[in-house]
């Protein structure tokens, strides 16, 4: 394989795992709350892609992809702000009694799954227009990756100027930084917490809907997300965006650099051992919000 | 530790009850039944291990199915060596292997995989204490990074099928020293080999954390900044108690082993590591009783939702996890001192058969959180 090749898988590899740890980046890295069924809002999100599919290709074609984007975002969303009103909203401050409380909803949604689509994985067919791919300096680039790495860069965009360019979003910030202060000025925190952990799992259905188009899906897709999503977020750095972006690159060229010559899995070990080295350098991250508040 | 102090102590009492009923179950339970009691005690000396990183000191773990699964492996590897004799293990002949791997070599010797049961996670605990308590990586980011490390494993011990046996893992044991591992007889004297065990360790653990240490324990996980300017190097005690939680959880895999009668990634998976977790929150986490409870119980009501509506186990568990953490967070063992407290005021002309005395878990239980 010749570089220009390694170099592209690296970067589709990384722009699913940056997908996948957008939503993360936001209700981990802004608001700090660990979410274990953050896997199963991306499980979400290509189930409602699969079920779209099946109502809406006969009549739209091959435009039902983009309804199904929308619509698992919607799905996303609405199984995350279900989850902070009923049981995040109760433990803001208990970070690893959040972790098990996730976990534990992560379980049900699983086996929710499962009991109504089966425990077999399921296709979506890929719309047509991104089958083939595009050679360009003798390195073939397949549509479908591309076009993931398209998503990603809106997604970014999009996030970048809500937190940045919106009202909403200047509120947001305020109550990562000071929640209180925030709380005095009259900002309802309540409010923005949840719908930040809204559009923290939306994203997570994004990513399942675009993680349809490179393979089956089944019950438990978003345990295979769950660890590398995690770390790219640790290893970015919390709080800040331009941390998650770097982490997804770092691991997922790494990945495919590392596959080189071994397989897949033992690449994925070697890329965690790393990591947890590298953070023995910098225990906050790449990217760390600089605090002088101790805990 | 005086004999007389343990027994003041309720909980102590609670427990002994507790054992003194396992002791009678070989003559009640089937066969079957009793090796899977047999097991529970396992995960409930597991439970004991998580207890004291996770109930006294604060360090959640997601990461102990490594521990047990170093502890079982090393414990499978010699029961597989002794059975295949001269031979080679078979899932090494369908992955090519022509000699057994180095690595293997020291587990034909029955005292050198003992050592191994016991050395084999001290030495991972040491190592990832060291690395990350030391550099005070610590609350949920130490729990991330040993989930991390249970996937790690997971993906490696699935991957080098011919010296691992794969996901299949090792299976098909005969003997232990020569003792028959099928032999009804044998499994009972098993049985009470672990009942044995965990009362050790439960001993071991009361005695731990009534001295000076298990206070300093406590100091960490209500306020560890504190403790550290106080002049205590907070490090140094996590990673001991890390330590000592690993080679208890790898002692109970490698006595889960002669159970199963197998073992395999799973039990070292990231899934069954929260399992574990759930055993303690269940029981009461910072109780010692409280971890030994749970622990039997959930896996009780496993065994009893698996065999009788198997789709329902996964609803079950996970609106465990979630109840528990929203509604009890302190566990069972939280529900009954409340109950008890509130009887004794209600009725404070009844006396009690011991004497006020609170144990050291007793007295930070206002600040659990």
């Amino acid at each position: 394989m010749d570089i220009l090749t390694i170099l592209f898988n690296g970067l589709s590899l990384s722009s699913i795992l940056l997908l996948a740890a957008l939503g993360l980046a936001i209700t981990f890295g802004l608001m700090g709350i660990i979410n274990m069924a953050h896997g199963e809002f991306i499980m979400v999100g290509a189930y409602t892609t699969y079920v779209v599919q099946g109502i809406l290709m006969p009549a739209l074609g091959d435009g039902y992809f983009f309804c199904s984007i929308l619509l698992s975002f919607l799905a996303a969303a609405a199984f995350g702000m279900l989850l902070e009103v009923t049981v995040i909203r109760r433990l803001y401050g208990r970070p690893t009694d959040s972790l098990l409380a996730t976990w534990g909803v992560s379980l049900v949604l699983q086996q929710l799954a499962r009991s109504i689509f089966g425990a077999p994985n399921v296709n979506v067919v890929a719309p047509s227009f991104l089958g083939g791919s595009l050679t360009l300096l003798g390195v073939s680039m397949s549509y479908k990756r591309l076009f993931i790495i398209g998503l990603v860069l809106l997604c970014l965009l999009a996030v970048w100027a809500f937190l940045y360019h919106t009202n909403f979003g200047r509120k947001t910030r305020a109550c990562i930084q000071n929640r209180d202060m925030a709380q005095c000025l009259g900002i309802r925190s309540k409010r923005i917490d949840c719908l930040t952990f809204a559009l923290g799992s939306g994203l997570a259905g994004i990513a399942g809907c675009a993680l349809t188009l490179l393979g089956s899906i089944g019950p438990t897709l978003g345990q295979n997300y769950i660890v590398d999503t995690f770390m790219v977020v640790v290893l970015g750095g919390v709080g800040k965006l331009i941390g998650s972006i770097s982490g997804a690159l770092i691991i997922g060229i790494a990945s495919t650099v590392f596959e080189v010559g071994s397989t897949a899995s033992i690449a994925k070990a070697a890329v965690l051992f790393l990591v947890i080295l590298f953070l023995q350098k910098k225990p906050q991250g790449l990217f760390a919000l600089r605090s002088r508040s101790l805990d | 530790m005086d004999i007389k102090y343990w027994l003041q102590d309720k909980k102590n009492l609670v427990f002994l009850a507790l054992v003194a009923v396992l002791l009678a179950m070989p003559f009640v339970l089937s066969l079957f039944r009793l090796t899977l009691l047999g097991k529970f005690i396992c995960y409930a000396i597991v439970a004991l291990g998580i207890d004291l990183i996770w109930g006294y000191t604060g360090i959640l773990s997601l990461g102990h199915g490594v521990f047990f699964g170093l502890g079982a492996y090393a414990m499978a590897m010699y029961l597989k060596l002794e059975a295949c004799g001269s031979a080679l293990p078979e899932f090494m002949v369908t992955g090519g292997l022509t000699s057994l791997p180095a690595f293997w070599k020291p587990f034909a010797s029955f005292p050198l995989a003992m050592l191994a049961v016991a050395g084999l996670p001290l030495l991972l605990a040491l190592i990832v204490g060291f690395a990350t308590f030391k550099n005070r990586i610590k609350g949920v980011y130490f729990s991330i990074l040993s989930q991390a490390l249970a996937w790690a494993f997971v993906t490696i011990f699935i991957g080098m099928q011919a010296y691992t046996g794969g996901s299949n893992g090792i299976t098909g044991f005969t003997t232990l020293l020569g003792i028959q591992l099928q032999n009804p007889m044998n499994l009972v004297s098993f049985y009470y080999f672990a009942v044995a065990m965990l009362v050790l360790v439960y001993i071991f653990c009361t005695w731990l954390m009534s001295r000076g240490i298990g206070k300093i324990l406590i100091a960490i996980r209500d306020g560890e900044n504190r403790t550290y300017f106080t002049g205590y190097d907070s490090s140094k005690y996590k990673t001991f108690i890390y330590c000592i939680s690993a080679v208890i959880t790898g002692v109970a895999g490698a006595i889960y082993v002669l159970f199963a009668g197998m073992i395999s990634p799973k039990e070292l998976d990231i899934a069954f590591s929260v399992e574990m977790v759930i055993w303690v929150a269940v029981g009461g986490r910072g109780t010692l009783i409280g971890a030994v409870i749970g622990a039997l119980l959930v896996n009780a009501m496993k065994t009893g939702i698996s065999e009788t509506m198997p789709d329902m186990w996964l609803y079950f568990i996970g609106m465990l996890f979630v109840l528990v953490v929203l509604f009890m967070p302190k566990g069972l063992t939280g529900v009954f001192v409340k109950l008890y407290e509130r009887g004794k005021e209600r009725f404070p002309a009844v006396r009690l058969p011991f004497g006020r005395r609170r144990s050291a878990s007793m007295r930070g239980k206002g600040a659990i959180s």
